[in-house]
């Protein structure tokens, strides 16, 4: 490491604040309740804001770099989210305030249901789920509990395509059903005689990526979520790549049940480390009654001397409480700005620079790179990271020697179907300038592989910390923390 | 990538060794090869459990990827690799011994005959390669 942590910085005795003598009578502890040694680092003011401030240039982010981690929509969160979030009257309030006290907030909210129920196409949202995986599980409980207030008990498998986010068949599982996935075929599409083959009485439903982790658009989908709604079965949307339709196709008129949205991907909330994720969830009306709550509704009409009154509800057969209060609400307010300052027009613009710059991206490098589904990609695409003519190199050696050229790598291993896959995910948020900067160390590291790949494996040789053994942070684990004494 | 005479391979890159009415079972060379260094096996079955063809023996868990490894075949286990548990990269150096998973008594031999030879197994990841 080249900054110590911060309980090695300690030195005994040095301390950063000076108390006040105290200007009441000084009261003895309750017994037992003293320590004598606390184990606190011990620093002043000046160790501790270097400390922080060099760690803070040891990190990556949107902020510092390009950041093209496929499937993840790394797009720049605007600064006047982080503004919106922070104003006083939003950021001091409290879930257990009287809801007359809090009118503003519940307006925010049921705005931002209307618009992703406009963007969607779907019939009603809930805010609540507290990122995109939780939205998938809603959606899961949602589809078990329909089949079973139907009587519908045979119901227990869920299909899942190889192109599927990985989190699918997790979902899936942990509600219970059982799990068969679906191959794709050469196009990168459902293969329809295979789903033909799955669609009988036990079909609960299809968890569908669309567009999928290969960055292509389903060309089948109508059909494919008419089959599943023949045999009985409810279709899920991952809405994680929601980015390549917005204002363009809306997944309710295609025909899909439910769908989560990732508020921190599509909308630019924070990301990762940044901030916790949000996954609101859609569904079309015959599923209005299961959502989760507290749902925001208008109470009390408004008129036009006074503004509507607002207020909860619960659905009627909902599936419950996915998260206490009211979900992320920091991170609602971040996406209602958002979708604010874009208005209709600019959310369309969003979807497609973001299949501009991946199909722009994406032409640049294919002479260097094998591309396994040659089609017009949307968001994203997937490259094979690995060449005949030189099996020592890897799709990781490649990440990592991308990071010697100051870029975050992309996605690797993933979709799973793709061999040695990258998947890189540029977004609409940058320039053709960075792009082509991109594409530039892509080609380059190409021809390093060739001539020196040893090069690749050594990489990165610039980062403050060189490649890490996976297998020793894999096995190894260390789940608690040491602290020196 | 070694691919021993004298084994029936799946589809699924399961090898079965069979020696009169028993199988042991293990992931082939081309398998681990794929999933990289593997990080941690858990085996889903245990003694005398009977198990048909396509249920899970195992979950491999790899730097880059989980899989899971399937029956080829039916019948009861008679013996598992309890040292998977605590040194499972042997199953990247050592696939065909080592690196067995299970031992297990046949219901059916005439299933080994949906299996590949080494010879058909060969050319069948040839062509997945394309």
């Amino acid at each position: 490491m080249t900054e110590k942590t911060i309980y090695e910085l300690s030195q005994p005795g040095r301390v950063g604040v000076t108390f006040p003598e105290p200007d009441v009578p000084l009261t003895p502890s309750p017994m037992g309740f003293e320590r004598e040694h606390l184990n606190l680092p011990e620093l002043s003011e000046l160790d501790v804001i270097r400390h922080f401030t060099n760690l803070s240039k040891l990190n990556y982010s949107i902020n510092s770099g390009f950041y093209p981690l496929g499937s993840c929509t790394m797009k720049y969160n605007p600064k006047i989210n982080e503004e919106a979030a922070r104003m006083p009257g939003l950021a001091n309030t409290h879930p257990f305030q009287p809801i007359v006290s809090v009118q503003g907030n519940l307006y925010i909210m049921y705005q931002l249901q209307e618009w992703l129920q406009e963007i969607s196409g779907f019939h009603r949202v809930c805010l609540t789920p507290a990122a995109g995986a939780q939205g998938e599980l809603v959606g899961a409980l949602i589809i078990k509990n329909y089949h079973q207030k139907n009587n519908d008990t045979k119901r227990v498998k869920i299909l899942i395509p190889d192109s599927a986010h990985g989190t699918n068949p997790a979902t899936s599982s942990m509600s219970g059903f059982n799990v068969v996935p679906l191959q794709s075929d050469e196009r990168g599409n459902v293969d329809i005689q295979a789903l033909k083959s799955e669609c009988d009485e036990t079909l609960a439903g299809l968890m569908l990526t669309n567009p999928n982790t290969l960055g292509l658009f389903d060309e089948n989908v109508e059909e494919v979520i008419q089959l599943v709604h023949s045999a009985g079965g409810l279709v899920y949307g991952d809405g994680a790549n929601l980015n390549a339709l917005l204002g363009i196709v809306r997944p309710g008129d295609l025909g899909f049940d439910v769908m989560h949205f990732n508020l921190h991907k599509t909308f630019s909330t924070p990301h990762g480390g940044g901030g916790p994720g949000s996954g609101p969830v859609g569904v079309a009306e015959h599923l209005n009654d299961y959502l989760p709550g507290p749902i925001v509704t208008i109470i009390e009409e408004g008129d036009e001397e006074s503004p509507p009154f607002f207020g909860f509800y619960w659905p009627e057969k909902t599936v419950g409480r996915m998260k206490a209060f009211y979900g992320h609400f920091g991170m609602l307010i971040r996406a209602y700005t958002y979708i604010a300052m874009h208005g209709g027009k600019g959310l369309r613009n969003i979807a497609e620079m973001a299949v501009l710059n991946a199909n722009y991206l994406k032409s640049q490098i294919k002479e260097d790179y094998t591309l396994p589904y040659d089609r017009t990609c949307m968001h994203e695409f997937v490259v094979e990271g690995s060449w005949d003519k030189v099996p020592a190199v890897h799709a990781l050696d490649i990440s990592k020697r991308l990071m010697d050229y100051g870029f975050h790598p992309p996605t690797n291993y993933f979709p799973l179907i793709v061999h040695e896959a990258l998947m890189i995910e540029p977004t609409e948020t940058e320039s053709k300038q960075t792009l082509d900067a991109f594409a530039k160390a892509m080609k380059s590291i190409a021809k390093e592989a060739r001539e020196n790949p040893d090069l690749l494996h050594g990489a990165p040789f610039t980062t403050p910390i060189r490649r890490c053994d996976e297998v020793k942070a894999a096995r190894d684990l260390v789940l608690c923390c040491w602290i020196p004494d | 990538m070694k691919t021993p005479e004298g084994l029936k391979y799946a589809k699924t890159d399961e090898w079965v060794k069979v020696e009169g009415e028993e199988a042991t079972i293990g992931i082939s060379d081309y398998a681990q090869d794929q999933l990289s260094d593997v990080v941690y096996v858990e085996l889903m079955v245990d003694e005398g459990d009977s198990v048909s063809k396509g249920d899970a023996v195992a979950t491999i868990e790899s730097v880059k990827a989980a899989a899971d490894v399937n029956f080829p075949v039916s019948g009861t286990i008679i013996a598992i690799n309890e040292d998977l548990a605590e040194t499972p990269e042997v199953i990247n150096s050592d696939p065909y011994e080592a690196g067995w998973m299970v031992k297990i008594k046949l219901d059916d031999p005439s299933e080994l005959d949906d299996l590949m030879t080494a010879g058909a197994y060969e050319s069948y990841n040839v062509e997945r390669e394309g």
